[in-house]
């Protein structure tokens, strides 16, 4: 019977011809589809019920069968097929419910044969069986499939799917008896003719409707569907249980699924919103479409290929009115358009490279590098002859390995989590950064480092920091002291007596000392906490342990003399942001000053040390050069492009965030930005969380800091029954528990947990600190010695 | 008759309660705290609805396991137990799925801002002058972090939030206006513009909003109590008397009075059931015999579409806007017009060329992900939830009821179904029900309680809730529809 249909039906010799052409119908199509001798097809939709022969250069209207004045809904027609065997014979699906039979071997003008009102709801699709003559079904919205014989007057069987809508109904090709069923629910059942009572197989196979399959040509057993859900996907019904053999993502929901013509694997889809293309699939390479064809301007609503033995010809219809046939040889191919070779570096410096075989081969001269024991030098895939595409897949991967130790990126990680980026003066940053730069033996970049804290926070003091730093050495007990007086300075109470000492420090004659905490108050007058940063921050590089790079005082203390030039007053409200942030200083303030101020002779002792080298730092600060810091800007920003370009992002990023305002508005935002986000990748790549985010926070850029807004979402799952929380994330919906109890409070924890790793006991983050501060059993009284750390 | 004395006997049965045990309604009443200067406000509303009886409403304290989970999300979400939960749980499934529509909409990832959210909430409720909801709306305006300026008018907020005044006064009244132009006017208005994103996420509120004001006044929610109009801060009178008891009294009376005019019609309103019952089976069964023509069925789409608008019986008893409610959108006289009235034809927008399953869900899940899911669940349930019980009787197919009722609304704003017969809702709907259904999704505001007793007399409370569920979410849809529909052809 296959056989001689088969034979029927193929072309005798002569091939199919024409060219990619298209018609513009009346109305809107909903469906097409071809007759068998693959030169006629018919239109239909809400207005239309055309049939249009297929000629070599255009199609030609063969004949209307919308007769009569008065418009039916029973010409409203959703689905129409046009029989395989019988050139004769058309069936429609009506929007109302009605399945009309068409006789085109009427006489008459009217070719209308009979109608079934059998349905109470639209119908969505109907189908002729592939070899019996008479047979014909249906599916509606009602939830039934009917099954009709032409020869009566009614149907001859009613199937219930016993679920909702049935979306799309196919007869099998090669099994007699069986059809298959989609829903509006994500089944998809297959039935036996013969067997109205019950479906002999029912599965889910999408997540919401399913609006169409189609059987294989060849393959027994094998089904396509397509879902809302934005999948098309390949059953194996062969087996006991349905199994999923492939699986292709598309961007838009899908509508229609149609089996390509002697070509094993392939199917072309169309969507039902968004989308206007049809795209030919290859199910084995899901992601990028073999074929697409671009000439919709709305919606495909039908394809149908134009012969069952010729790949070649697809016909559309299509919801912008026009009726098309494409040639796969016009059809354009992403793949050609895709990038077909791929670079990547490793972590280690590794550089791999992928590309089509036939360009490695053309470079054969040169040998890639053959070192590598990890990976295979080429991979090739086993190639299908079958695959048109065997000369795109074949590729051939080359690894590129740095020699040892010269790859290493230890400096890098180094540097990143060792550079301080905030939270302190600007001099302190470079010094501390100049410091890890050299520790690390990049002297180059520690004498940049130096060069910038001269350029934006001292000029001249060069020298300077080197004398004094020996002298800070040697009377480092003055050192608290100086930070204790500074603090207490600025206590109001002593407002007016500073404020007769600024007077003197504006001739110079007096300290330096004096003179810097007269501009503190003066600061102060503007915003109040400003002047308490500077103690602040002494006191944080104090207590770090750093007073071997910490040059005491007089550089701080000689920028606040200079405001206009040398320390722009932009920069304050930003440096004071970021203090405020973190409890850190304050907390560290609190500690260190709280010896030194209680007592108030405190004033007179400290004043002594500090007269005797702040004097020293007087001769250097006249050695100012009075260069605007904007001078050096073009300079600056030459060197971070000249970092950048060497590969070294790191040290441009770590200076942009480091000088802030100072150089930021010369350098353009989409360079910034791109600075930005590779540093961050390759921070991320070294799995340096908290550099990296801090870096995102630092950042001023906009794309870059929304980075951080982006996925904040946190999944939990629930400790009990393992379900995800989805709702809120402390109580399940599922067993109705909360899900972490804090083991001190017995409350439920919603933020933060901490638990012991030992005895898996926890709770607020808070409680438990104080918990094992005072105890070191677990809160819980399981006996467990817990540490926190 | 036998219905009224029960009644009459359950009320005196309450009084009693309540004279023994203090009053029920103020939660225990009689407080001592007068004396501490201290002004307590007092619930002046009883119960969640002005339409339904304290009594016949679930008590909180008294639900099972899965109402009480559903209060505890609601409560989390919302930081209260709103009078429209109260009034949903009557169908705890469909109240899962709208409060975790709601909750999504308003607190979870999606692309406005949480206050931009409230402040679409409040437009669209303020279309419908629902002081209700605007209120509840401004406090959590505010508490995200809402500038209240914003609050004193439409014109005192963003230029991109007044642009979408247009859309939401088109879409409250008469979406089926809507064209790609409204939409390529948002959307490519240079800074003020909308991403599409956005603008679906907006029409996604504005409908919710439009169709859950249509909710608050079908069934008569009584104002929050710490929202305007929900309490007094009058002491209550010396004697023993509670202020409720007064008010509840009165209530009781509006009650009886309603029976007794029933009263006459009581054996009527038993038979309206039946009849209503009998109907349906002819229907069922007659369905193959009588078949209409093409142009019969299509003649009684046009015969209920016009009919809907005359069902509308003018009320012209003007319900005066609560305080300031008005301010939040401008053109007040634009209400809800039938397009038939005015001979302005608009085409028939044919459900099987664009609806929500196919078309409208896949553009919002595309454009606002998980959304078009959630609404998705909302409609399903909603369209097919069913006890198989009408008033006393059991174990009734109501779909076709349920269908009527879904296409009645449809159909008003001119959503044809092919594969629909317009008769049906002739047969099933009478009269009093068509103006009822006609007021609440055209001008809830209008809706009396005089409305909500007379339909449907002998249905259970319970089954007039349904009801509203079925009359806001076929509202939704038809209005999503509309945009979606214009969103569509902006992009193609």
């Amino acid at each position: 019977m296959e056989k001689m249909s088969r034979v029927t039906t193929a072309l005798g010799g002569s091939a199919l011809t024409g060219r990619t052409m298209h018609c513009h119908l009346d109305a809107p199509a909903n469906a097409i589809s071809v007759c068998r001798d693959a030169a006629q097809v018919v239109v239909a939709g809400r207005s239309i019920f055309k049939i249009y022969a297929i000629e070599e250069e255009q199609f030609v209207e063969k004949l209307n069968l919308r007769v009569g004045r008065k418009p039916s809904l029973n010409l409203s027609c959703a689905d129409v097929v046009w029989h395989q065997m019988d050139e004769n014979l058309l069936a429609t699906a009506a929007t109302n419910g009605v399945v009309v039979t068409w006789n085109l071997g009427r006489p008459s003008r009217n070719k209308q044969d009979q109608l079934f009102t059998e349905h109470k709801r639209t119908v969505n699709k109907v189908c002729f069986h592939p070899t019996e003559a008479h047979v014909l079904l249906s599916g509606s919205q009602d939830g039934f499939m009917k099954c009709f014989d032409l020869r009566r007057k009614d149907s001859v069987s009613t199937f219930s799917g016993q679920s909702e809508s049935v979306r799309d109904v196919q007869f099998s090709i090669r099994d007699y008896f069986t059809f298959a069923s989609t829903f509006e629910n994500g089944n998809v059942q297959l039935w036996d003719i013969r067997r109205p009572d019950r479906c002999e197989r029912m599965f889910t196979a999408h997540n919401g409707p399913v609006f169409c399959c189609d059987w294989h040509p060849e393959d027994r057993g094998w089904l396509a569907t397509g879902g809302r859900d934005k999948m098309v996907k390949v059953w194996d019904m062969t087996t006991p249980r349905a199994k999923e053999m492939h699986c292709v993502q598309t961007i838009a929901s899908v509508a229609r699924v149609k089996w390509r013509p002697e070509c094993r694997h392939h199917l072309a889809t169309c969507s039902m919103m968004v989308d206007h293309n049809i795209y030919v699939w290859d199910v084995r390479r899901p992601f990028v479409p073999a074929a697409m064809f671009e000439e919709h301007r709305d919606v495909t609503t039908g394809i149908a290929w134009r012969h069952p033995h010729d790949p070649c010809f697809l016909l559309s219809g299509s919801k912008d009115s026009t009726l098309c046939q494409h040639l796969f040889r016009d059809a354009s191919q992403p793949v050609e358009r895709a990038n077909p070779e791929g670079l990547c570096y490793g972590l280690f410096g590794d550089v791999a490279f992928a590309a089509k075989d036939s360009l490695v081969a053309a470079e054969s001269g040169r040998k890639p590098y053959a070192g590598d024991r990890r990976h295979p030098i080429f991979f090739k895939r086993k190639l299908d002859p079958a695959e048109p595409f065997s000369g795109l897949a074949s590729s051939a991967l080359s690894v590129f390995e740095t020699e040892p130790g010269g790859g290493s990126m230890s400096w890098f990680v180094d540097t990143a989590e060792r550079y301080a980026l905030a939270g302190r003066p600007l001099a302190e940053l470079c010094d501390h950064n100049a410091k890890v730069a050299r520790e690390l033996g990049r002297n180059q970049v520690a004498q940049t480092w130096t060069m910038l804290r001269i350029i934006y926070c001292s000029p001249g003091l060069v020298s300077s920091a080197s004398l004094n730093h020996s002298v800070g050495k040697g009377s480092s007990c003055g050192l608290p002291l100086i930070n204790s007086f500074n603090l207490k300075d600025m206590t109001p109470g002593l407002g007016s007596e500073t404020r007769l000492d600024r007077s003197k420090g504006d001739t110079r004659s007096d300290t330096v000392l004096l003179d810097s905490s007269a501009t503190l108050i003066t600061n102060e007058d503007n915003e109040e906490t400003e002047g308490s940063d500077v103690p602040a921050d002494y006191l944080l590089g104090d207590v770090e342990g750093e007073e071997d790079e910490l040059y005491p005082l007089d550089p701080e203390h000689v920028h606040p003399e200079e405001p206009e030039y040398v320390l722009p007053q932009e920069a304050f409200p930003l440096r004071h942001e970021i203090l405020d942030t973190p409890s850190g200083p304050e907390h560290l303030q609190d500690k260190a000053d709280s010896p030194h101020v209680s007592g108030s002779e405190a004033d007179a002792a400290s004043l002594a040390p500090v007269d005797s080298f702040s004097l020293l730092s007087i001769s250097h600060a006249l050695y100012d050069s009075r260069l605007p810091s904007d001078f050096f800007s073009v300079l600056v920003c030459d060197m971070l492009r000249f970092y950048a370009e060497q590969g070294d992002v790191q040290m441009a990023v770590s200076v942009l965030i480091v000088l802030g305002e100072r150089v930021r508005k010369d350098i353009d935002e989409q360079t910034q930005e791109h600075w930005y986000t590779s540093y961050i990748d390759l921070l991320q790549r070294f799995c340096l969380w908290n550099v990296s985010n801090e870096v995102v926070k630092l950042s001023t850029s906009r794309a870059v800091s929304c980075l951080n807004q982006a996925s904040t979402t946190l999944h939990v799952n629930c400790s009990h029954c393992k379900r995800p929380m989805s709702s809120r994330g402390w109580v399940c919906d599922r067993c109705h528990r909360c899900a972490s109890m804090c083991a001190v409070c017995h409350h439920v924890v919603k933020g933060l947990f901490v638990w012991c790793q030992g005895c898996s006991h926890g709770g607020h983050l808070q409680h438990i600190m104080k918990w094992l501060e005072g105890s070191s059993h677990c809160p819980a009284g399981c006996g467990h010695l817990c540490e926190y750390s | 008759m036998r219905l009224a004395t029960a009644a009459n006997e359950a009320y005196t049965t309450s009084l009693t309660v309540s004279e023994l045990l203090g009053c029920k309604q103020c939660g225990g009443g009689r407080v001592q705290d007068e004396e501490l200067g201290i002004r307590i406000p007092r619930p002046l509303g009883h119960g969640p609805s002005r339409f339904i009886p304290e009594k016949e409403i679930l008590q909180v304290g008294s639900e099972d396991a899965q109402m009480h989970a559903l209060f505890a999300d609601s409560f989390a979400a919302l930081g209260r137990l709103d009078n429209i939960t109260l009034v949903m749980v009557f169908h705890p499934q469909y109240l899962e799925s709208f409060l975790k529509t709601q909750h999504y909409l308003l607190q979870m990832d999606g692309p406005l801002p949480l206050h931009y959210r409230h402040y679409i909430g409040i437009m669209a409720a303020a279309r419908h002058q629902c002081s209700y909801l605007v209120n509840l709306h401004v406090n959590d305006f505010l508490h995200v972090g809402g500038d209240p300026k914003w609050l004193n008018g439409l014109e005192n907020a963003p230029q991109k939030l007044q642009n979408l005044g247009e859309l939401n006064k088109v879409l409250a009244h008469r979406p089926w206006l809507i064209t790609k132009e409204h939409i390529e006017g948002l959307l490519k208005a240079e800074e003020h513009s909308w991403s599409l994103a956005e603008l679906v996420h907006a029409v996604v509120l504005l409908t919710h909003y439009h169709s859950l004001a249509s909710f608050t006044f079908g069934c008569g929610i009584s104002p929050e109590i710490h929202c305007d109009g929900g309490h007094t801060f009058r002491p209550p009178s010396v004697s023993n008397y509670c202020i409720c008891d007064i008010t509840n009294g009165n209530h009781n009376v509006d009650e009886m009075q309603v029976n007794s005019a029933g009263n006459i019609s009581v054996s009527d309103s038993f038979f309206e059931v039946e009849a209503l019952m009998e109907k349906m089976r002819q229907l069922q069964e007659c369905k193959d015999e009588e078949e209409a023509s093409q142009e019969e069925m299509a003649s009684r789409f046009e015969i209920e579409k016009r009919e809907s608008m005359c069902a509308f019986s003018s009320d012209d008893e003007e319900v005066t806007p609560a305080r300031d409610v008005s301010r939040h959108f401008e053109d007040t006289s634009y209400g809800y017009k039938d397009f038939s009235r005015h001979g302005m034809h608009v085409p028939t927008f044919r459900v099987q060329d664009y609806c929500w399953e196919d078309h409208g869900y896949s553009l919002v899940n595309r454009l606002y992900p998980d959304v078009g899911q959630l609404i998705d669940e909302k409609f399903h349930i909603a369209y097919n939830l069913t006890y198989n019980t009408m008033a006393m009787h059991k174990d009734v197919d109501t779909s076709m009821l349920r269908r009527a009722i879904w296409n009645y609304i449809h159909c008003m704003f001119g959503i044809r179904y092919d594969d629909y017969d317009y008769g049906e809702i002739n047969q099933l709907l009478d009269r009093s029900f068509k103006v009822y259904i006609k007021t609440v999704v055209c001008t809830p505001e209008k809706v009396t309680k005089r409305m909500y007793d007379s339909f449907w007399r002998q249905f259970k409370h319970s089954e007039k809730v349904h009801v509203n569920l079925l009359l806001i979410e076929a509202r939704m849809q038809a209005e999503l529809l509309y945009a979606l529909r214009a969103i569509t052809r902006y992009m193609t």
